[in-house]
């Protein structure tokens, strides 16, 4: 356990002495923050208490920003050799994913926690459906947690980040959307088979307020799959390099 | 802690880095690993500090197995790998640190062990300096320090003296001489004067085999096999000379050195010597002798007789 924290803080201090975290959340606080109350249908427009509008931004900008932190996560250790310098400390392969995962689940949820004041804004302004934004919460969570194990997988496959980043971003585009509008065109087990792929599905259907154990288990799932492989990717360099 | 190397193999592709190694170092052994580049050197103390797996053989540190118990072995060993990776964008004070916490060394322990490392390491101007903006040299050091910083039992070191300018060559071997008087050392170097003067005992390996493994003394013994002196006469017709050492029971060949001075070198038959028998032909014929020296073979010699077959 002390092993995954030390990888995450070392992580963590890494992504704000780059800058990369502060823009992060700038970035992300901007966006969000135009289209929720400023641009287009935003919240005074549409007249309802929720922060439908807010979910499906940080819906869209999450699934670009978090290949970007997760690009480096791996395959900085593999290029400048420092994998060799973890792995022969007393760390298992298991502590040095999870503390990669951690550190970026981490800053995700700085970035997503000074929007709560949207939350107390709207709780001031009308009554608000509180399950369904803490349930919209908990989703972006585990939306966030799908992606950085999929970036984390894509980042152990090579040395160069810009791979890690295309390719977490391809795959990515599969879950978030493509599978999403296969489903909408197709009928009957094709259509239910890739609706239940589909990140797009099980995002809504929590976001809308609805707890289904299923959504979790596709969203563990996917989390677990992907730090699986990661795992299973660098013990076989090590076996065959 | 005892280190028992069994037939190790271990392949990249077709190609063997390492085949069938096995060796033993005792506790408190200071082992040097020789052999020119590409010869299976890294490979194996990779597979030592548990960061490769050899796909036969074992490697058995302080009872425990690389393939059993890893988390235990690395507890007790400090790596420093050959291109020595380090993280460029953090101080040397904030990466020991995270070694330290790494190591689970107590918090309160933490801070004497990192300025004890800093002073070991020769890294006290530099300790608030970036990584990325120290010398190589400097660099090495804190290599070292993060090897050293939880006291192992074992330190393995690849080549430990790369890029290090020689005052800083002779303090990191004085430096692995103090730490080899209580630890398990192995390092390894293709320089072959730098293993004789900090290892008890030097394997040498080429091709990914153990060629020799033994003392310095022993290897050129073993090399050496009969006596070989530079003999240095006076005192009368360098012909005579030679003709009279060459009448010795004992003596194989003789070969002029130096003919203006009169400096013979003189090889006797395997397990023979013939250094009494000279000193009593110099008496018989009133020559004095200036010079005898035994000629030893270098290690250098060896190294390359071993390697380039």
């Amino acid at each position: 356990m002390n092993q995954i924290l030390q990888i995450a803080r070392r992580e963590l201090v890494g992504f704000f002495a780059s800058l990369m975290g502060y823009v992060l959340i700038i970035m992300f606080l901007g966006f969000s923050g135009f289209f929720t109350w400023i641009y287009g249908d935003d919240i005074f427009f549409i007249g309802e208490a929720n922060l439908n509008i807010f979910f499906k931004v940080a819906y869209w900008s999450l699934f670009f920003f978090i290949p970007a932190l997760t690009m480096r996560s791996l395959t900085g250790e593999i290029r400048g050799g420092t994998l060799e310098l973890l792995l022969t400390k007393p760390i298992t392969y298991w502590q040095l994913i999870l503390g990669k995962f951690t550190s970026t689940i981490i800053l995700i949820s700085m970035a997503l926690a000074p929007s709560v004041i949207y939350y107390i804004s709207l709780w001031s302004i009308g009554s608000v459906d509180h399950p369904a934004i803490i349930l919209g919460y908990i989703g972006l969570l585990m939306m966030s947690m799908s992606y950085i194990s999929l970036g984390i997988f894509c980042s152990s496959l090579s040395d160069s980040p810009i791979i890690a980043l295309l390719s977490t971003l391809f795959i990515g585009i599969f879950f978030h959307q493509i599978f999403e509008t296969i489903a909408s065109s197709s009928l009957g087990v094709m259509g239910s088979f890739f609706s239940s792929l589909s990140m797009f599905t099980h995002f809504e259907s929590i976001s809308r307020g609805i707890f289904d154990l299923q959504d979790f288990i596709f969203f563990f799932s996917m989390i677990f799959f992907g730090l699986y492989a990661s795992k299973e990717i660098l013990v076989s360099r090590n076996l065959n390099a | 802690m005892d280190i028992v190397v069994e037939h190790l193999t271990k392949r990249y592709g077709p190609q063997k880095a390492v085949d069938d190694i096995s060796f033993t170092v005792k506790a408190g052994e200071v082992l040097g690993f020789l052999g020119p580049n590409g010869a299976g050197k890294t490979t194996t103390m990779k597979i030592l500090s548990c960061f490769l797996l050899p796909e036969e053989g074992d490697v058995k540190i302080g009872g425990y197995s690389i393939h059993e118990h890893p988390e235990k072995i690395k507890k007790h060993i400090g790596y420093l790998p050959e291109n020595n990776p380090l993280y460029q964008d953090m101080n040397i004070i904030d990466f020991l640190e995270f070694i330290a916490r790494i190591h689970d060394i107590p918090k309160h322990l933490i801070e004497e062990r990192l300025l004890d490392m800093v002073k070991v390491c020769g890294l006290e101007g530099e300790k608030h300096k970036l990584i990325r903006e120290l010398s190589k040299g400097y660099q090495q050091r804190v290599g070292l320090a993060q090897a050293l910083i939880h006291d192992p039992d074992i330190l393995i070191l690849d080549e430990p003296t790369t890029g290090l300018d020689p005052n800083q060559i002779v303090e990191i071997r004085e430096l692995i001489k103090r730490i080899g008087k209580e630890k398990t050392v192995i390092l390894s170097s293709h320089i072959l004067a730098e293993v004789e003067a900090t290892c008890d005992r030097i394997l040498i390996i080429n091709n990914g085999r153990v060629v020799v493994d033994g003392t310095a003394k022993e290897m050129r013994k073993q090399a050496q096999g009969s006596e070989i002196l530079k003999v240095g006469i006076a005192g009368g017709e360098i012909n005579d000379i030679f003709e009279k050492l060459m009448e010795i029971e004992s003596v194989e060949t003789v070969d002029f050195l130096d003919f203006e001075c009169q400096i013979l070198e003189v090889q006797s038959y395997p397990n023979m010597s013939s250094v009494k028998a000279i000193f009593d032909i110099c008496v018989a014929n009133n020559y004095y002798i200036t010079e005898l020296t035994p000629v030893e073979t270098k290690l250098e010699d060896i190294f390359r007789e071993l390697t380039t077959q």
